[in-house]
């Protein structure tokens, strides 16, 4: 998995909360720094993606490792 | 990008059809949509600061019942006294067990993205109910003024 400057665990938490989560710390950081977020809501995946696609922001990992969901986005 | 406007008109005041309205508008504000909810009837019991919602499995033949209580526990067995609060509290716990964000929690994240929460001013007056008991930071409106912002809303949801 490639750098990232943010990390949140958003593990144990459903629909909406790892999105929301996501959204707010991305409000905090810079454009084009890269957030890993790590989740187990599998609906999380197709989440990501769609989020990503309205917001502006990157989706450049979205994996699964060990029952967990991993994605890495990068502010735009 | 210009920004999109999500409409939703709230009507019930039960623990679970609250969530659908507060997951939408907080999810559409995280996408960048501007969002405004209109509170009608028991949907002004989402708004109170203490909520006391309860689940009804009453009418409802696609509620999941533990150990198949629905099978043993023909429709009068579910009028009995207390049925009710034991749904509710089993609903909550579950919720609690997966994860899934509490009413109150789900209504603060609403409101800190600044979704905007309109109580129907009609309603109020209709149940005599006391403006004090609702939390702060919400409007008071008609059905005129939802359309002012529904007429320009690129989705339109009734709840």
């Amino acid at each position: 998995m490639a750098d990232f400057d943010q990390e949140l665990d958003a593990s144990g938490l459903n629909c909406p909360l790892p999105i929301l989560r996501a959204k707010k710390t991305l409000n905090a950081m810079g454009s084009g720094q890269v957030l890993h977020v790590v989740a187990t809501d599998p609906g999380s995946v197709k989440d990501f993606d769609a989020f990503a696609k309205q917001t502006g922001n990157e989706l450049m990992e979205s994996k699964e490792d060990g029952g967990k969901f991993h994605f890495l986005i990068k502010k735009g | 990008m210009e920004e999109k406007k999500l409409a939703i008109i709230a009507t019930k005041g039960s623990l679970d059809w609250a969530y659908p309205p507060f997951i939408l508008a907080s999810t559409a504000s995280a996408l960048g949509y501007e969002t405004q909810i209109f509170f009608t009837f028991y949907g002004l019991q989402l708004l109170k600061k203490k909520l006391a919602l309860e689940v009804t499995p009453l009418g409802n033949p696609g509620m999941p019942m533990p150990m198949g209580m629905d099978k043993w526990f023909p429709v009068l067995g579910l009028t009995l006294p207390g049925m009710q609060g034991m749904m509710t509290s089993m609903m909550k716990k579950k919720m609690k067990d997966k994860g899934v964000a509490s009413v109150e929690e789900l209504r603060d994240l609403c409101q800190e993205a600044e979704v905007k929460l309109i109580a129907c001013q009609m309603t109020v007056d209709l149940f005599d109910m006391n403006t004090s008991e609702f939390i702060d930071g919400i409007e008071y409106a008609g059905a005129a003024a939802f359309f002012e912002f529904a007429g320009e809303s690129d989705i339109c949801l009734y709840i």
